[in-house]
């Protein structure tokens, strides 16, 4: 196993310099993560313009893998509406846990997580982010159907 | 310590002790591997798996239960260990040693067996803010069930029990006093001693958690005076899944089974069962036989190491790494103790502690990262989870090297 592939520039970048990171001021959902066999806590906030995700913050307390992985995907996710963030999922989770899985290009930036299937126990870092997303989504769902 | 520092103790050869761990002698991510995670877990001299081996290749069969040669020889090997446990923690009676999974059980037999059939409202357990949740979980089952109350006693910064604090915490009401002889998230060395005074002053039973201190120096209930005192073998080089609960006779006469089934009974019709004597009252089922006899010889090795001289080595260590971790910048060292076993738990400013266990683990050096099982330790930190390096017999001066360079890598890596 080799530490450059875990730790690429762009993970290192987005581990000193976490993007879109801090409590907004206002938000229309919000969920947290926490992977209790490490300690690693994260909040996630989204603003949605109808189905889309108008604008995401994070912020937590995490390893190098989990601070950029949630850095990377507020960056990859801004934009998209729920399908297209359920597809990009599918495509990392193939990323982060298949070792010889193929380049996929329409990864962009989120490619420089490819090192983490080459370490196993560290997966669950970079999921994690995932995870909350998917819950803050589904929070918004709730709040949606119990004004309706 | 400072002196431990000036002259490596040479009376003690870690260099031929490594040759007795088939383990050590391998290559992890094409590196000599550099195990620093004994208190989590040692590993097995040949001595601990060749008598694994030997009770299972000549000795196995149910222990208790027959008259064939094989029953009588296993019983043999599984009582003798037995009596090899009661002499390691010099016990008065092998009545007083029950084979338990490790210390996580010992603690649950206690907290159930004395605990909820003893306690009630207005009756006080008291433990310590550097517990093991396994020393912290099994008191809040019973303070549920029996409405009895949990009081902490609380930690100072260098990761010490504020003992004036404690012993202000003692009253008529204390029932019982659990507390690890030595933490395992900070290397803190308890003084066990002066509590178990305390508490029986106050008429309050006293269980200790001997789960990282049995590999480190020689124990001595009587000494100690504690009441219960549990461990686990695979923290003292021997198997997993075996371990001892040490107990009082007079008290564990009296406390009722906490499992039923087979061994523990005397007699059983449907109207009325009677229990079987100490210490089989206390385990039911057929018992881990060839993890006792690993145990066993686990006890032989680590004496044959000599107790003394190996605390010695270690503590020389510990000190080194001590001294080499203060030395590299951005290292802090959580659990700064006057007194601490082998244990170093540390962080490194920009490198969360998962990053240097992996940068560790691509050197060949491994090392613990996480809450280690003390999720309030980490709390009073605040800090989510440290790295942690401990040290055991095999460990050399080379080993501390080796974490010194490996975390130097990972200053590199995190700039
Ligand atoms: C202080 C302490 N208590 C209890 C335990 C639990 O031991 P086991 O998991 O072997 O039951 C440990 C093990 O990590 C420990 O270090």
């Amino acid at each position: 196993m080799d530490l450059k592939d875990l730790y690429r520039d762009v993970i290192l970048d987005h581990n000193r310099q976490p993007r879109n990171f801090g409590a907004p001021a206002h938000s229309d959902a919000h969920a947290e993560g926490h992977n209790p066999l490490c300690g690693d806590r994260l909040t996630v906030w989204l603003r949605f313009d109808g189905d889309r995700i108008a604008d995401i913050r994070f912020e937590g307390k995490g390893c190098a893998i989990s601070t950029a992985s949630a850095s990377l995907m507020t960056e990859a996710v801004k934009g998209r509406d729920k399908a297209a963030i359920k597809e990009l999922y599918d495509r990392i989770h193939v990323l982060l846990t298949e070792p010889h899985a193929a380049a996929d290009a329409s990864l962009g930036k989120l490619a420089a997580l490819g090192g983490v299937s080459e370490f196993p126990a560290r997966v669950k870092c970079a999921t994690l982010c995932w995870h909350t997303l998917n819950a803050a989504l589904e929070h918004s769902a709730d709040a949606v159907s119990t004004e309706q | 310590m400072a002196t431990a520092l000036a002259a490596p103790p040479g009376n003690f050869d870690a260099e031929r002790v490594r040759h007795d761990f088939p383990i050590l002698q391998q290559h992890v991510n094409g590196r000599a591997l550099v195990y620093l995670d004994s208190a989590a877990s040692g590993q097995r001299p040949l001595a601990v798996l060749r008598a694994v081996e030997h009770y299972e290749t000549h000795t196995h069969a149910n222990v208790h239960r027959g008259v064939h040669t094989l029953s009588q020889a296993a019983t043999d090997a599984f009582e003798g260990a037995r009596e090899r446990a009661r002499r390691f923690l010099n016990a008065r009676s092998t009545r007083e040693i029950v084979f338990v999974r490790g210390t996580t059980e010992g603690i649950n037999l206690v907290a159930q067996s004395f605990g909820r059939a003893r306690l009630g409202r207005g009756d006080e357990i008291l433990i310590s803010a550097l517990e093991h949740h396994a020393n912290i979980v099994p008191w809040q089952m019973v303070r549920e069930q029996t409405g009895c109350t949990l009081k902490v006693a609380p930690i100072n910064r260098r990761g010490e029990i504020e003992l004036d604090a404690l012993l202000g915490l003692l009253s008529s009401r204390t029932r019982l006093v659990a507390v690890a002889q030595v933490s395992n998230a900070l290397g803190t060395v308890v003084p066990v001693e002066r509590i178990v005074q305390a508490a029986h002053s106050c008429g309050a039973l006293v269980l200790l958690d001997g789960a990282q201190a049995v590999a480190h120096m020689p124990i001595d209930v009587r000494a100690l005076g504690c009441d219960f005192y549990a461990f686990s073998g695979h923290k003292l080089y021997g198997p997993t899944g075996i371990g001892v609960l040490y107990g009082r006779e007079e008290l564990l006469e009296e406390m009722p089974p906490w499992q039923g089934g087979g061994e523990m009974i005397r007699t059983v019709s449907f109207e009325r069962t009677t229990y079987n004597d100490l210490p089989w009252k206390f385990e039911a089922g057929t018992p881990n036989i060839s993890g006792a006899v690993g145990l066993a010889a686990a006890m032989d090795y680590l004496e044959s190491l000599g107790l003394e001289a190996l605390a010695a080595h270690e503590q020389h260590l510990l000190a080194q790494a001590t001294a080499a971790l203060e030395r590299l910048p951005g290292i802090e060292i959580i659990g700064t103790a006057a007194h601490k076993a082998a244990v170093i738990s540390f962080t490194m400013r920009g490198c969360h502690p998962h990053d240097l266990g992996t940068v560790l683990d691509s050197q060949g050096v491994a090392i613990r990262t996480g809450h280690h099982c003390a999720m309030p330790v980490m709390t009073f930190f605040d800090i989510p989870a440290t790295a942690r390096a401990s040290f055991g017999c095999y460990n050399t001066e080379a080993d501390v090297a080796a974490l010194v360079a490996a975390l130097e890598k990972a200053r590199e890596v995190f700039g």
